[in-house]
């Protein structure tokens, strides 16, 4: 099992007034080639638990193991473990500090320890992955890029350690549309082409509903489900308890379901619903 | 260490002391601290203690949180005894070894600097503790406000600290974050030597700075947006007071200075005390001066 | 219908900049309409927006608010108190350490008298439900009650306008929520004109009108089903088209009698069920 997490608790500011248990007995795994979405109202404890996996944050009690190794044990190299489990926080641009964009992405793999012809493939590969030319963006600074630029860069700034598993917090926030769709594009394609295993934290349910193999969704610090966005999303009322919904198309299959269509009570794209009510309009044109 | 500083620190409790004008409050502890400077015998270090004491009593803050704050800055308070027990040109000396010598004078001054300095603290201590930082900040711009005529920059400088002190919280959080971001990058915060360690923040100082700049950007955006244009013509939702406590709070300190004063008159101080009781032919080395000579 | 506001031929070009961010921009706004301005980042949007409140003067041509030209140094004022205006980052507009205080800095700024300060205060927090948080510091708050701390600041100064820049951006889906409910309560209870800059084509489809800006220009405006059955220019603008819009479209190219304009879950399961729930 590649990421193993057993009965993890954690409760920041223990002993003083301030305590408060962010998560509480979560135990989870993260199998390899998954493309993990993780869901939850704010305040649920996903930050929290992401921190966990790269080792930011040390349990209060619980285990994580990556790769058979705790992350937290005595005798091992944390550095190592941390190289495995790539995390790329919430608005990484704020993160960017080298004066230009190569020497920003080389950061990681610098600290890692590689040789200068290691670092420069790696930076290399990693600008091509977020779809920045070298040859145009390499040398300049990441401050005069826009936004969407500036995530691709911190984003490719961790690509470039090259972990097996990558954990992005709202990779999305505060883009626009077009900025959005091009981020998730790429997290798409690093997760096909490569071995790369994804665990998204994300409020859109609909790019859950795209891109997930499996969600889990967290609530008040504990994990309330671990299933396929089909299972997840016909849970539609466990979902409104947790301050989260569904997408549009499972709302849509729920309230015509209600009206007595004849409809599987767990559609949640947009094609589904399209192919099944093209369906009910043919029949009812037949009969 | 740096949570037992106690200056600078506020302690939020309603209390007599917390409820006075801040600009009173100012005004009050420069007297205080002029008055430690008048003291000349412990009489007077007595009389002061007491008032602090009193004072941080009727505050409801614990007089040891005072004594804790004095604790932290004891290595400055030890090197303030020391300069000036060794490096006091008396002429009654007390002790002799090499070119160290400790003179009656030198005893007293060593005495007196800390002292002062130990009321120093405890008193500006106790200012910070019963006032907000922003009613600091606003007493300091009142007060300052006269000096607006040789265009001295009063609001502005008052306007500067509260906005520092709005943000350092959101700061605070980000240096968290970016650290933290920079450790899942590899970043090593916490080994090597000094000059490593220093070389190892640049990662997050010059995102912090970026940060901060565009904040500040914005924020000056956001305030004139809602129509701030400095300090002329503007009114105020804090309105300060001096009230009846305010005039007994300076009542009580103006006598505790006139008794600072009358002591210094009638009560004699350390040196004078000393070399009273010694016979006259001694005044030129001390009782125990000669067995000690190394 | 008044005007409140009116563009008029406006070109803005960014100091340093080559190309201008604005070029040649005209609309009006209506008093008490709720005007969704949509674009991708660059659009222009939000030099629009700077350009209402006189925070940004026209290169070329003239911005009218409530009567004021806002190249007119005398009534700078005056426009920035007649349209108050909320910004992207919730945390960057706060200036005070309580948030009582930071509702007052308008107020201060406009030399308004002590005791009617209170009281405009507590109307103001009580307008945007945060009167609980009087005495809280900012930095406690969550994104969407910081953002109605903004608002309630801007709201104590008796604007005629709100400008949303974004306001919504930063937040989570429940911030989100909150701060368009409260803003969309004020626009109808107070009659205030809203010009709510976004690139969340749910939240534009609950203005009265939208316009879409793209590349410096007005690309589209109309009220928002007039709008989002322009798919096809919608996503070329690199924007989104309501789900429901979407697949009330494609349903209608494969012969379905589903009517234009279909913007929500709950237009769609009426229509549909007009076509399908008696048949059964």
């Amino acid at each position: 099992m590649p990421i193993q997490v057993t009965n993890l608790t954690h409760t920041y500011s223990a002993g003083s007034a301030l305590q408060s248990t962010a998560l509480h007995d979560v135990s989870l795994s993260i199998e390899d080639g998954e493309f993990v979405c993780i869901v939850g109202h704010t305040g649920s404890g996903k930050s929290t638990l992401v921190q966990h996996l790269n080792g930011l944050l040390k349990p209060t009690s619980g285990r994580i193991l990556v790769d058979g190794e705790d992350m937290n044990g005595d005798k091992v190299d944390k550095k190592r473990i941390r190289q495995k489990v790539g995390l790329v926080f919430q608005y990484p641009e704020y993160q960017l500090f080298e004066e230009t964009v190569a020497r920003d992405i080389a950061f990681g793999p610098k600290n890692q320890g590689l040789s200068a012809e290691e670092i420069d493939r790696r930076v290399r590969a990693a600008m091509a992955h977020v779809h920045l030319d070298y040859d145009k963006y390499a040398e300049r600074s990441p401050f005069e890029l826009s936004g969407g630029q500036m995530r691709r860069v911190a984003i490719a700034g961790v690509l470039a350690m090259e972990p097996r598993y990558l954990i992005l917090d709202e990779p999305t926030a505060g883009l626009d549309p077009k900025g959005r769709d091009r981020i998730l594009g790429m997290i798409q394609e690093l997760h096909r082409e490569g071995r790369t295993t994804v665990v998204m934290v994300s409020h859109s349910m609909d790019d859950c509903a795209r891109l997930a193999t499996r969600m889990i969704v967290m609530s008040k610090g504990t994990v309330l489900m671990s299933d396929t966005p089909r299972a997840v999303f016909a849970q539609a009322d466990a979902m409104r308890e947790a301050g989260l919904g569904v997408p549009a198309a499972a709302q849509l299959c729920e309230k015509l379901r209600a009206r007595g269509l004849d409809l599987p009570h767990d559609l949640y794209t947009q094609e589904e619903l399209h192919a099944h009510l093209l369906r009910l309009w043919k029949e009812a044109a037949h009969a | 260490m740096m949570k037992n500083i106690t200056l600078g620190q506020y302690y939020p409790v309603d209390s007599w002391v917390h409820r006075l004008d801040p600009r009173m409050k100012i005004v009050l502890t420069i007297a205080l601290i002029v008055g430690v400077f008048m003291v000349s015998s412990f009489v007077g270090y007595a009389l002061v203690l007491a008032f602090v004491y009193l004072a941080a009593r009727m505050a409801k803050i614990p007089f040891r949180m005072l004594v804790r704050g004095v604790k932290a800055l004891r290595f400055i308070l030890i090197l303030t005894f020391l300069l000036n027990l060794f490096f006091n040109a008396g002429t009654t000396m007390l002790l002799e070894w090499g070119i160290l010598k400790i003179s009656l004078e030198g005893l007293d001054q060593a005495i007196h600097y800390s002292l002062r300095l130990v009321f120093l603290v405890m008193g500006t201590s106790l200012m910070t503790l019963t006032t907000s930082p922003i009613a600091l900040s606003d007493g300091i711009e009142r007060l300052l406000s006269p000096l607006k005529v040789i265009r001295f920059p009063a609001h502005e400088l008052a306007m500067m600290m509260s906005i520092a002190l709005r943000f350092i919280p959101t700061l605070m959080e980000e240096a968290d974050k970016i650290m933290k971001a920079q450790m899942a990058r590899g970043a090593d915060f916490e080994s090597g030597n000094i000059i490593a360690r220093a070389k190892a923040m640049v990662p997050l100082l010059v995102p912090l700075f970026v940060s901060a700049f565009r904040r500040a950007g914005d924020l000056a955006m956001a305030m004139e947006s809602r129509c701030y244009h400095g300090g002329e013509n503007r009114t105020r939702l804090r309105v300060l007071k001096i009230t009846r406590n305010d005039w007994i709070a300076a009542g009580v300190t103006a006598a505790l200075i006139a008794l600072i004063v009358l002591e210094g008159r009638f009560v004699p101080d350390l040196v004078t005390l000393v070399q009273g009781w010694l016979p006259a032919e001694q005044t030129a080395s001390l009782f125990f001066t000669k067995g000690l000579k190394l | 219908m008044k005007e409140i506001i009116t563009v008029k031929d406006v070109t803005f070009t960014y100091e340093e900049a080559t190309e201008p961010a604005l070029r040649g921009v005209s609309l009006a706004v209506q008093e008490g309409e709720f005007l969704a301005v949509l674009g991708h980042n660059g659009s222009g949007k939000s030099t629009l927006a700077k350009l209402l409140n006189a925070l940004y003067i026209p290169t070329e041509g003239h911005v009218t608010v409530c009567g004021f030209d806002t190249q007119d140094d005398d009534h700078l004022w005056d426009v920035r108190q007649q349209a108050g205006m909320i910004f992207q980052n919730p945390d960057n507009q706060i200036v005070a350490t309580v948030v009582r205080e930071d509702v007052a800095f308008g107020l201060e700024n406009l030399a308004v008298p002590h005791a009617e300060m209170v009281q405009r205060i507590d109307e103001a927090l009580a307008a945007v439900r945060m009167t609980d948080f009087a005495a809280a510091p900012p930095h406690m708050l969550s994104g969407g009650q910081k953002q109605r701390v903004a608002i309630a600041g801007i709201l104590a100064m008796q604007p005629r306008v709100i400008i949303a820049d974004e306001a919504t951006a930063m937040l989570d889906p429940s911030g989100r929520r909150e701060v368009l409910s409260t803003i969309r309560r004020l626009n109808r209870e107070k009659g205030i004109t809203v010009v709510w800059i976004t690139h969340y084509m749910e939240e534009a489809a609950q203005a009265d009108r939208v316009i879409v800006m793209n590349h410096g220009q007005v690309a589209l405006t109309g009220a928002p089903r007039e709008i989002f059955e322009q798919t096809a220019q919608l996503r070329e603008m690199h924007l989104d088209v309501p789900h429901m819009t979407d697949l009330a479209q494609d349903l209608r190219a494969e012969g379905m009698p589903l009517p234009a304009g279909i913007l929500t879950v709950d237009e769609m399961t009426e229509e549909v069920c007009k076509l399908l729930c008696q048949s059964r």
